[in-house]
């Protein structure tokens, strides 16, 4: 069947409903959380109606339903990322955030002599575009261990400036955690000369892939990173479940960073050995419900296809860009073309704060985020303190872009020239 | 529209030509605040002679609603004593809790009552607070000083 988000958006109840006094809701907010499905709400919904218990505890057939449920879902998300260990190798979190925070935790407890030790002879390094949720843990964790802190500037066009790249991933680099896709610019950092010059160093890759994972093919076999985190509400799941994907080998060497029940192997009263990975790492009676829809959310998109859910995108984000452009007094914030870039896009319209720009757009049923976008300092570098973004998915289509378009003159008719 | 009713023609006419904005070169006390979620942000410098508010001056950045409320506060507050900008201040406070049931004291609150139709709008209230924000502090600042 040929793909069409008109037919997408039939499985989406959200869609059904309208705003701001009976308009037609556009969508185009997906950077900050995508909608769901039905399948999705059914998913969770039907966990806690027939199989609710917790997993990997209790001794009836409830609590093995739950556990194979909740386990099925973590298969799901290694297939999904193509997992070289395949499902071990998927630590369930609350949240990407919870995801990053884990890896700078983990890596503060690690002792002298563990590959994660930290201390001040060590450097970590991110970029300029990071969201905060992948930088304010590192400047803790440096904080905490004595490491430096260095980072990839961006340049005025949006895209890292790897120029300098064996000054900044320098040999004494034991992190280098960056963002997949900018949730500002849209931009898609190229990872192979990354990787290449971090592993040649021997400094490991974490990759925040909240806002390509939801959005394109992942496939960690050839990626080269070593670490990963998405968040499944972006992804067409639920709030709630986040997913970190390590090596193996790495997950081992890495401490825990929550204790307590079903993480550990053996407790005494002044010990404690630890489960064998993932389990090492989700501590307390896991957001079983949320990994369910999450896996239920993924087997939609997987059933619709990554590379066309990309290819849609794209096109669309193509039409988006032409329609912004022919705008007056609009700049767009980062790449201009739809080269390397995904689907999320910010810009400026002349005078109009984004608040307000934003306030008008959603009086037309029209969802934007505006704002700095929880990127204070790409903000700063790109300067512009807050910029509007519109953000798309599988369920947009040209109207929608249209609309934005409409919605973007008639505000600058409503404030007038400023 | 609904719309309009938290666009009034004076917000916008405070927001296109801002009263008092550029900072004193001398101070009673000075403040900046930023509203975290957007990034907008002020710069508020008061003079007090005696417990009087002989200047209000600022400069910022941000949203019609946050401009506008920090323009029309300085014409308020200006030549007030501390205890009067203190009641003024609550009542505006008030009016932006108040979830579009007040239409404000025009009395007490003069042309700031067009905000009123902010407190519709959850999303704006700390738009429209950020410079009585900055001011409360301002005012804490120059008696401890």
């Amino acid at each position: 069947m040929l793909f069409s988000p008109e037919q997408i958006r039939k499985d989406f109840p959200i869609f059904e409903r309208t705003v701001r006094g009976g308009k037609k809701l556009v969508y185009l907010d997906n950077g900050a959380t995508s909608q769901k499905p039905n399948s999705v709400l059914e998913a969770e919904t039907n966990f806690y109606k027939l199989h609710n218990a917790a997993a990997h505890r209790g001794a009836h057939q409830l609590a093995e339903e739950a556990t194979q449920a909740y386990e099925g879902a973590r298969e799901i998300v290694a297939e999904f990322l193509n997992a070289p260990g395949g499902s071990e190798e998927i630590v369930f979190t609350k949240s990407a955030t919870e995801a990053l925070n884990l890896m700078a935790y983990a890596m503060g407890n690690a002792h002298p002599g563990n590959r994660f030790h930290l201390g001040p002879q060590d450097r970590i390094v991110v970029t300029e575009m990071e969201h905060h949720s992948n930088l304010v843990p590192w400047q803790q964790l440096c904080d905490r261990t004595g490491a430096e802190l260095a980072w990839f500037e961006v340049t005025p066009h949006g895209r890292l400036d790897l120029s300098a790249i064996d000054s900044v991933i320098t040999p004494n680099t034991k992190v280098v955690s960056l963002t997949h896709q900018s949730n500002v610019l849209g931009t898609i950092n190229p990872l192979e000369e990354i990787v290449r010059r971090a592993h040649e160093v021997g400094a490991l890759v974490i990759l925040d892939a909240c806002q390509s994972a939801p959005h394109m093919k992942i496939d960690l076999a050839q990626l080269g990173v070593d670490f990963l985190a998405f968040s499944g509400h972006k992804a067409l799941g639920p709030t709630g479940i986040g997913v970190l994907w390590g090596r193996k080998n790495l997950l081992e060497d890495l401490p825990p960073f929550l204790f307590g029940g079903s993480m550990i192997e053996m407790v005494t009263m002044r010990t404690a050995t630890w489960a064998p990975v993932p389990q090492k790492f989700e501590a307390g009676v896991p957001n079983m419900a949320q990994a369910v829809g999450l896996g239920a959310a993924i087997e939609y998109l997987s059933s619709v296809g990554m590379d066309i859910v990309n290819n849609h995108e794209r096109t669309l984000t193509e039409y988006l860009l032409q329609k912004l452009n022919s705008v007056d007094d609009l700049s767009i914030v980062g790449p201009n073309d739809s080269e390397a870039r995904g689907s999320a896009v910010s810009f400026t319209v002349n005078q109009i704060h984004p608040h307000d720009l934003g306030q008008y757009l959603d009086s037309q049923g029209i969802a934007v985020r505006t704002g700095q976008h929880c990127a204070w300092p790409l903000a700063k570098r790109m300067g512009v303190p807050a910029s509007t973004r519109a953000s798309l998915y599988l369920y947009n289509n040209e109207a929608d872009c249209d609309a934005l378009f409409n919605g973007i003159l008639g505000a600058q008719k409503y404030f007038g020239s400023f | 529209m609904e719309l309009d009713s938290l666009y009034q023609e004076v917000i916008l006419d405070h927001y296109k030509y801002p009263q008092h904005k550029g900072l004193s070169p001398v101070f009673t006390a000075q403040v900046h605040h930023v509203n975290t979620s957007c990034g907008d942000e002020i710069t508020l410098n008061l003079i007090l002679e005696g417990n009087q508010i002989s200047s209000l001056t600022w400069d910022g950045q941000g949203c019609s609603i946050s401009q506008a409320s920090v323009s029309m506060m300085s014409e308020l507050l200006i030549g007030k004593t501390l205890d009067q900008a203190s009641l003024i201040s609550t009542n505006f406070s008030d009016l932006m809790s108040s979830k579009g049931t007040s239409s404000g004291d025009s009395l007490i609150l003069e042309d700031a009552v067009a905000f009123a139709g902010v407190s519709k709008f959850p999303g704006r209230i700390k738009c429209a607070l950020l410079g009585w924000m900055a001011f409360k502090d301002a005012a804490i600042q120059a008696q401890t000083d």
